[in-house]
């Protein structure tokens, strides 16, 4: 089988004339390809797929409830259990949001950590990414290479947050502390080597002609379908609409930064998949970036009622240790208000929607998060191509089950 | 150190404050009595719109060029009336610019019309309100329950649904 590079292959069987013939398949809640717990109840006639219904909610732990009765501060980790491949995402949309209710100015150190945090934690959604979408459709050793660079970002993850996953490390109105002092230079090291690492993955997969076939021409959305579907991120630009909130609508300091937002107007599995890969070296460039330009002075606002103080200030000084109980056993009220921000992360556009009614916590917490809307378009995708087809759409929209069902 | 952008409050303001947005504008033009207020704050937009036209006007918002359907949810007011309120977070891929539409419902009826004929991707956030709130949306292809089992009782993210602890 060959295919023109480009070129969806689109010429669907027949399935109208299948009657009864039709099988339903159970595709999970327990399989490796899910990435996670999603059922899909899959509807075949031999090995074409008719119908794909996802059935969702085997995670669903109420975290939106939860929010509802902890202090503003307290949600900030309940937010890295959603998108767990993205941690850092979820803690910047969710502090941005409460900070435009607080009307918080930020730093400019702790804005350009946290731009050059959040690339790296991009960089581990799309390391992740690669690695099991690969190793969905057959080449297993992609994984190994990118899990061990993937280990290399939660190393700085932990070095900055004392954890490697659910790291918490953005507060309200700030940071949560600065970071260790050769930090920095770890991340330059890291950041130097890593352009090279990305040739090493693009070796093993873009000229391997298993691979390409896998996904050329594999699960086809046009740009209308995925705007009538809420498909967001890299899906939405391999569909040919240039659309990143990073550069249309920047927050924390994005728009200081330069870099392109790589789009495809072919809309396959391939084109995501050039897509991401090319966004890893645009990420590559903001952290280099954020690097070269970082400014000095303090991670945190100064707005003692809100942001913890310093260890050292709350030992020695009586206000400080006001303030610090106060804020640890009441929080702090947040104006009454409702305020939608939307952010950029791995997966695609993140939104926090936050309603206060002026209490310390939060009367409505809502997140928008880019797999629910996509999983959506997978029937759209994957009518009328075969089974195998529907393990590689799986892995192109990049799915995490913790934000489906939150 | 704060900053907050101006504050709009009530349609009147909105308008003379805000006269060439292209969303009020076609509003205001489609069905002014439908349209029944505006606010704007956190650098935000509100457009309340009457329960019955929340399809006609996604149609009309959508004409204007909020071509995005992003968000929707619901939120408990509990015990106050009108019970629940509606936000649809509508995003304008040519003016790089978000809208919020509300709609108000009574708890005695919480019934309103899917926007799904609009943006089919309002199918999964309409189930997940139905779900949570208990709200219906009518027209909707697939009303289900789409988080918690078939058999689940009660919408918990309502305001009188305990956070823990046995119902």
């Amino acid at each position: 089988m060959s295919t023109s590079p480009g070129a969806p292959v689109l010429e669907l069987p027949a399935v109208e004339s299948a009657g009864p013939r039709r099988m339903i398949l159970n595709m999970g809640p327990q399989h490796p390809a899910t990435h996670g717990v999603l059922r899909l109840i899959v509807e075949l006639d031999g090995e074409v797929i008719v119908s794909v219904q996802p059935e969702i909610g085997y995670l669903h732990t109420g975290i939106e409830k939860t929010c509802e009765a902890k202090f503003y501060q307290q949600v900030v980790p309940l937010t890295d259990r959603i998108n767990y491949l993205d941690p850092l995402s979820n803690n910047l949309c969710y502090c941005l949001a409460v900070e435009r209710l607080l009307g918080l100015e930020i730093p400019d150190r702790a804005q350009w950590i946290r731009v050059l945090l959040t690339e790296l934690s991009r960089l581990n959604s799309h390391l992740i990414w690669l690695g099991t979408h690969a190793m969905d459709i057959g080449a297993l050793t992609v994984f190994l290479y990118t899990f061990r660079e993937r280990e290399e970002i939660l190393r700085l993850f932990e070095a900055v947050a004392g954890q490697r996953m659910m790291t918490s490390y953005f507060r309200i109105g700030g940071l949560s502390m600065e970071p260790p002092l050769d930090w920095l230079d770890r991340v330059q090291h890291f950041i130097t080597t890593f352009p090279e690492k990305i040739d090493e993955y693009s070796n093993l997969l873009t000229g391997n002609p298993i691979f390409m076939n896998r996904l050329k021409g594999v699960g086809y959305l046009s740009a209308a379908d995925a705007i009538a579907f809420g498909v967001t991120g890299p899906p939405l630009r391999a569909s040919g609409v240039d659309i990143d909130l990073r550069r249309d609508m920047p927050y924390s300091s994005y728009e200081k930064f330069q870099f392109n937002v790589p789009t495809s107007t072919v809309g396959d599995t391939w084109a995501r998949y050039v897509v991401r890969l090319v966004e890893m070296r645009e990420s590559t460039k903001i952290v280099q970036q954020a690097l070269d330009g970082m400014p000095a002075g303090p991670v945190k606002a100064n707005a003692p009622k809100i942001v913890l103080p310093d260890r050292e200030k709350m030992k020695t000084e009586m206000e400080a240790l006001i303030h610090h109980f106060k804020i640890v056993t009441e929080g702090f009220n947040v104006p009454a208000g409702e305020v939608y921000q939307g952010i950029e992360c791995g997966h695609g556009q993140m939104g926090y929607y936050v309603v206060s009614d002026g209490t310390s916590k939060p009367y409505r917490v809502h997140m928008r998060y880019p797999s629910f809307t996509t999983l959506q378009a997978i029937e759209t995708m994957c009518k009328g191509r075969l089974i195998a087809d529907l393990v590689a759409v799986i892995g192109s929209i990049d799915i995490v089950l913790g934000e489906i069902d939150r | 150190m704060t900053s907050q952008p101006p504050t709009l409050t009530g349609k009147q303001a909105v308008l003379e404050g805000l006269p060439d947005h292209p969303a009020i504008k076609a509003l205001e033009a489609w069905n002014s009595q439908a349209f029944t207020d505006a606010r704007f704050d956190f650098g935000e937009l509100t457009l309340t719109i009457a329960a019955t036209e929340i399809v006609a006007a996604c149609i009309t918002v959508q004409k204007a060029g909020y071509n995005f359907f992003e968000d929707m949810t619901a939120v408990d007011w509990f015990p106050a009336t009108p019970r629940f309120q509606l936000s649809y977070h509508i995003l304008s891929h040519a003016f790089k610019e978000r809208i919020r539409l509300r709609v108000m419902l009574d708890e005695a009826d919480p019934t309103v019309d899917s926007i799904t004929p609009v943006w089919p991707g309002a199918n999964y956030y309409e189930r997940e309100v139905f779900d949570l709130f208990g709200i219906h949306f009518g027209g909707h292809p697939d009303l289900r329950r789409i988080m918690l089992p078939d058999d689940w009782q009660g919408h918990p993210l309502r305001k009188d649904y305990p956070v823990e602890g046995y119902r």
